[in-house]
């Protein structure tokens, strides 16, 4: 390279101007589309203003608390405010825009909590994220924005399929809301809730059963409640019956369509069933036919009561469904009438063919009833329990009763004649023995009695005086006595101690004794072997 | 006149017919055309002045201030975890922190996510405006202003620093899931092109109505 010449300054190169706005204002309409399109989105997406009220805000966070719908969040709560004059709060939320259908006009929000209730617990999330609204859609399509929310959560929502269902019961029992239905023990529905009946007679349980089970609810289905267990003791032996522990809790109710008269019919939403007490009564076979019986006692009925079983020959046929009282101004005695249902198809199965009836024996019951009580049938009360006392009425035949009454079958009312119970006989006899033991003169009994306590107490007194002038007058003189002889005693020991002078010559006398026995038993054996000393005097040498 | 703020008014490359080039440096002589010239030695864009700086500066601007909005509406950051999604815009985060009792963090991130973007904005349209109505007002201020503007630029990042080291560390599936929320973006946008804004001003062009009135008179 030559030296830096200040003169050779190159010209510039030229090119030609391609634009006339400079390609940089895409940068802001780019960032105005942009804000636009964010602006008109949000607009669009500007979700439906709602409000609910609560009785309390317990739960609810302004900015914070989220409403679900199947878990996923639609929406939020904005701000919490109280209700006019206190009288609850007012949530009101954003449900975002596609979730907006969802605000129909029976569609219910509630507060998720955690909860445990019965056999189930829900919502334990929200111990940990708070707690929640939660949505249940409606189906009527009217749109709203105000609402009421419910303080507990809904049974049953209202996107599950099934049918409800009306349970007429006479009390609500241990029945609660949201306990279990089951069908063959599978739990297939639940209790939704329970009112009053409007006239106050009865509970209306309004029930929900799952869809694919509701098909078994025909028009003849029994429901019957299983709360509880029930426990059976019969000849049989003790039995058992429960659905499950649930049910144990929070009661339950089952139900089961009988196998016979088949009504293939689906019930209809709403259908009304009546509630049985148990799963017995609620399976029993339902009795069409029915005759209206009297039955007219001369004794007392205490002990029987409506609802009390009539029984032929322990086959229970019918039940009591009046007992009232009446009086004959003719005879001037009282009667207790009682009026009994007969079911006559109970007994018509155990009615053999054959034979010399007459014809309409076979198909009318009241002739038959009549024709048997020809042949002595008759009513009769017994006790069927001894504890509690209660009693039944027992048919029975009387064979030296048959042939007495000649009966008009057409008569009304129709009234079977009954002879007196085995219990009220006993009875009587016993209130005879009461009366004669009430007869007995107890109280001059008691009289004597009392004067006999009475001399007695004297006699007593006077023996009491008697020891106490024996205390006093005896008891000197036998201590001096006493101490005499102890004295006597004293001085004989005295004598008789070993050491004492009249032991020890005593002693001695004895010792001289001795010796001198044994110089005497030496005498008489030296005489013996030598008898001539006696002439001859002792030899002096004789001795070895 | 004295109103000039400099006595004697030095001779400035334009006035020269000089323009050097800003990649290698090389002086050459202004083309009578004056646009649309090229260095004759790196084939760089060469020209006295930048060219349409002011139209640049204002456009980048208008970007700048558009996305400022939806920069402090929408979330920076959305936390999913076990106990549910939260979405954090920058001012939320300056409130929790503020409540929560952490003043200088609180003022740390106010101050460099939500003043210093807005006052670069403030600072760059003033600059803008005083050097399109070619003013004589502050010259020597204003450049330092300038200085200043260019200089603080890339220290408004540290939101979105923050969120990327986050999103990138927390990532614990189901239980912990941080991620960039739609506010990150166009934060990042306006802190960019601010800085591409006060690239693309030129200063010199604060100073030449006051060479221009020097000269003109």
């Amino acid at each position: 390279m030559s030296a830096p010449d200040p003169d050779r300054v190159p010209e510039a190169v030229v090119q030609k101007k391609r634009r006339s706005l400079p390609l940089v204002w895409i940068v802001p309409l780019v960032a105005a589309l942009i804000g636009i399109f964010l602006g008109v989105r949000a607009y669009l997406e500007r979700g439906a203003m709602i409000e609910i009220s609560f009785q309390t805000g317990d739960g609810l966070e302004a900015g914070k608390t989220k409403i679900k719908y199947k878990d996923v969040e639609v929406g939020v709560v904005q701000s919490v405010a109280l209700a006019d004059k206190g009288a609850g709060v007012v949530a009101s939320a954003e449900i975002a825009k596609p979730a907006a259908y969802l605000l129909r006009d029976d569609t219910r929000f509630w507060v998720v909590r955690p909860r445990i209730s019965g056999g189930s617990v829900s919502g334990l999330g929200t111990l940990l994220a708070g707690s929640y609204l939660a949505l249940d859609p409606g189906k009527i399509e009217k749109e709203r924005r105000k609402f009421v929310g419910l303080e507990l959560p809904p049974v049953v929502t209202l996107d599950v399929p099934g049918t409800r269902y009306v349970l007429r019961a006479e009390d609500a029992g241990s029945l609660d809301v949201a306990a279990p239905i089951y069908f063959r023990r599978v739990q297939v529905g639940q209790v939704v809730s329970f009112e009053l009946d409007k006239d106050g007679r009865g509970v209306d349980v309004k029930i929900f059963v799952k869809a694919p089970y509701d098909q078994y609810v025909t028009a003849n289905t029994r429901f019957w409640n299983a709360s509880g267990f029930d426990v059976n003791i019969d000849t049989s032996g003790v039995r058992i019956d429960t659905q499950s522990v649930v049910s144990l809790l929070v009661g339950g109710i089952a139900f089961q369509t009988p196998e016979e008269p088949a009504l293939p019919t689906r019930a209809t939403e709403n259908a009304a069933f009546r509630l049985y007490a148990d799963r017995g009564s609620a399976l029993k076979n339902p009795d069409y036919l029915s005759e209206d019986f009297v039955f007219v006692f001369h004794e007392p009925v205490r002990g029987l009561s409506v609802g009390s079983p009539v029984e032929f020959r322990g086959i229970e046929v019918g039940e009591v469904t009046g007992i009232f009282a009446e009086f004959d101004p003719v005879s001037n005695v009282f009667t207790s009438p009682v009026e009994a249902r007969f079911y006559p198809e109970r007994l018509r199965k155990h009615l053999r063919p054959g034979g010399v009836l007459p014809r309409d024996v076979m198909t009318n019951t009241r002739a038959r009833i009549a024709f048997l009580i020809e042949h002595g049938l008759r009513a009769q009360l017994r006790t069927s329990n001894l504890l509690t006392g209660a009693r039944y009425i027992a048919l029975d035949v009387f064979p030296q009763a048959a042939g007495k009454l000649k009966v008009d079958a057409s008569r009304k009312p129709f009234d079977v004649p009954t002879v007196a119970g085995g219990l009220p006989e006993l009875e009587a006899s016993i209130n005879r023995i009461a009366a004669k033991i009430e007869k007995l003169p107890l109280e001059s009994i008691s009289a004597d009695a009392r004067q006999a306590l009475q001399s007695l107490d004297r006699t007593l007194k006077g023996a009491e005086q008697l020891v106490g002038r024996i205390d006093r007058e005896l008891t000197p003189e036998a201590r001096a006595t006493l101490e005499g002889a102890r004295r006597s005693l004293a001085a004989m020991e005295v004598t008789l101690a070993n050491d004492a002078p009249l032991q020890l010559g005593l002693r001695s006398t004895l010792d001289d004794m001795s010796r001198a026995a044994d110089s005497l038993r030496a005498l008489v054996d030296y005489l013996e072997r030598h008898p001539e000393s006696l002439i001859r005097g002792k030899r002096e040498d004789v001795t070895p | 006149m004295t109103a000039s703020p400099l006595e004697a008014v030095p001779l400035t490359a334009a006035a020269a017919g000089l323009m050097r080039c800003h990649a290698c440096g090389r002086l050459h002589a202004a083309a009578s055309h004056g646009e649309a010239a090229h260095c004759e030695r790196c084939g760089a864009p060469l020209h006295l002045r930048k060219r349409d700086d002011l139209a640049r500066t204002w456009a980048l601007l208008i970007a700048a201030c558009i996305l400022y909005v939806p920069a402090n509406v929408l979330p920076v950051m959305v936390t999913r975890s076990v106990v549910g999604t939260q979405s954090d815009t920058i001012m939320s985060g300056v409130i929790y922190l503020w409540i929560t009792g952490s003043w200088p963090l609180a003022a740390l991130i106010f101050f460099a996510s939500v003043m210093v973007p807005l006052l670069k904005i403030i600072a760059l349209v003033v600059l803008a405006f005083t050097a399109q109505r070619r003013s004589t007002w502050a010259v020597q201020e204003r450049t330092k202003l300038y200085r200043v503007v260019e200089f603080v630029g890339r220290w408004s990042m540290i939101d979105i620093f923050v969120v990327g080291v986050l999103a990138a560390l927390v990532q614990f599936g189901a239980l912990a899931t941080i991620s960039a929320g739609p506010g990150a973006i166009a934060f990042g946008a306006v802190v960019v092109l601010t800085m591409l804004a006060a690239e693309a001003f030129d200063p010199r062009s604060l100073w030449d109505p006051v060479h221009d009135w020097g000269t003109d008179r």
